[in-house]
């Protein structure tokens, strides 16, 4: 039986090119039960674009202090006015306490909002304390001037650092007109009291910034600053018609920062 | 004649190239630490991926990670063996390290034999360092 026909070799062969056609189908069906998925947390808080308003009549010292303190502990951001632990770290240099590394901090107001400084201005203004912090822009300078994208906007509308990606070059720095921004010109970690493991520090070299606690919006809570402002701070999504802080700065009158610079800050100060 | 120098050529020739193998033969090397399962890890039957997926690729995971906390927003990992994480080298119950409970001894003693000295830990603080 070694005769073959014609016909009986190219019936094989057609069955076997079907065959060969049809093995990446095969592959994907099978294979695609066990791709890994990737997805957000379950009672994580999502917005269109998260913006912030600080009602200014509810900050008192007290509050501006509670709220520095929580946010800066949370994420370890250095005090340089600490005092180094020699045996941990020795041979730390002296610090230049011109330096400075902040997320969140107290501003007067003719610092905050220069063009808003009247003439005449309410007296009260002078004396409150304002807190200021990255405003999370809707154009934010910062982002075009990154030439990594360790910073960036997410979809959510937090300008947000990665910094696996920060080289240090600071191009962001010059661009922000809010000085919401830090560079690291040395090791932080000398200067931070309790190393708080649940938030990376930073290394020398790098720029820092707050963000928004995204830390903590994907857990489903609130950032530190509005937990320990007392009612003074309020995060929500600007977008939604619906959230509390729309439905605040619908009742009140309320100023952004520099509005002038066209960088439409998502933090806005009742007034 | 000739023919006895480059017989004795040849041998002292074959000796000294093949020399490395003559000083493994003499020497004992040094086998490749095995890293310690110890605490969660002990328990739990399951890694991320399979060993040897592990063993090869886990620099790419985390990688891949912290990519997508940080980007995308996106925190949680359903892996192709049914497991879910939370995507994190150090934080919480379900990273890394939160189930590899001794780093030096997993890790580190991988890591020291290879000479890699990866510098996530310049930021990210291993839980156990602290106190
Ligand atoms: C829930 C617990 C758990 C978590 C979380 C976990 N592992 Fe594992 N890992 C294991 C177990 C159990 C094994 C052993 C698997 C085996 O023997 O099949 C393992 C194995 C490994 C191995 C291979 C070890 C060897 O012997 O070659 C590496 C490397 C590894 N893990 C790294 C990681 C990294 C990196 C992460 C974070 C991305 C991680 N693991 C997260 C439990 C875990
Ligand atoms: C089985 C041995 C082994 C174990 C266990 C292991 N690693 Fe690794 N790891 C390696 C090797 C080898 C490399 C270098 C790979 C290369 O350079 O291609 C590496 C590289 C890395 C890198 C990339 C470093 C760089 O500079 O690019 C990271 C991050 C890393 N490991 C994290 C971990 C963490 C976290 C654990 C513990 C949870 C761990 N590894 C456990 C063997 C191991
Ligand atoms: C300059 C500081 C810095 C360095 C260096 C660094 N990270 Fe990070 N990493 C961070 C910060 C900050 C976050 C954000 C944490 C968050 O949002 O919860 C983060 C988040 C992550 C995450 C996701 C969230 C988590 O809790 O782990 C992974 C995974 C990660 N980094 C892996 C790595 C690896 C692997 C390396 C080393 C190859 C590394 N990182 C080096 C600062 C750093």
């Amino acid at each position: 039986m070694m005769k073959k026909s014609r016909r009986s070799f190219l019936k094989v062969a057609g069955v076997a090119a079907v065959g060969l056609g049809a093995s990446p189908a095969m592959n994907f069906a099978s294979s695609d039960i066990s791709h890994p998925v990737k997805s957000k947390n379950e009672h994580g808080l999502s917005a269109h674009r998260w913006g912030m308003v600080i009602d200014t009549n509810k900050i008192t010292d007290e509050v501006v202090e509670a709220c520095v303190e929580a946010c800066h502990k949370a994420h370890n951001v250095p005090d340089f006015n600490h005092e180094v632990d020699e045996e941990k770290y020795p041979k730390t240099r002296p610090v230049n306490h011109k330096q400075e590394i902040k997320w969140l901090w107290e501003e007067e107001f003719h610092n905050a909002f220069p063009d808003k400084e009247d003439e005449f201005l309410a007296e009260k203004y002078h004396d409150l304390p304002f807190l200021v912090t990255c405003n999370h822009c809707k154009n934010a300078p910062c982002v075009k001037a990154c030439p990594t994208q360790a910073t960036f906007k997410r979809e959510d509308g937090i300008v947000l650092m990665d910094y696996h990606r920060c080289i240090g070059c600071r191009f962001c720095m010059a661009a922000c007109p809010f000085g919401a921004r830090s560079f690291n010109f040395r090791d932080p970690r000398p200067f931070i009291e309790k190393n708080d493991p649940a938030f990376p520090t930073r290394t020398k070299g790098v720029v820092e910034k707050c963000n928004l606690c995204a830390e903590r919006l994907a857990k489903g809570e609130q950032p530190h600053c509005v937990e320990a402002s007392e009612g003074a701070i309020v995060v929500g999504d600007l977008e939604d018609p619906e959230s509390e802080v729309r439905a605040l700065l619908n009742e009140h009158y309320s100023i952004r920062r520099k509005q002038s610079m066209g960088t439409e800050p998502s933090v806005y100060y009742v007034m | 004649m000739n023919k006895n120098y480059i017989i004795t050529g040849l041998v002292i020739f074959a000796l000294a190239v093949l020399s490395p193998f003559w000083f493994n033969i003499i020497t004992t090397t040094q086998a490749a630490p095995e890293p310690e399962l110890l605490g969660k890890a002990k328990a739990e039957k399951k890694c991320v991926l399979d060993k040897y997926d592990m063993r090869a690729n886990h620099m790419s995971l985390l990688d891949d990670w912290r990519d997508s906390v940080v980007r995308d927003a996106d925190r949680m990992y359903k892996s192709s063996n049914g497991h879910s994480f939370n995507m994190s080298l150090s934080t919480g119950e379900n990273s890394c390290l939160g189930c590899h409970e001794d780093k030096a001894k997993f890790c580190d003693a991988c890591h020291t034999y290879a000479s890699v000295t990866p510098y996530c830990w310049d930021c990210h603080t291993n839980p156990k360092e602290i106190e």
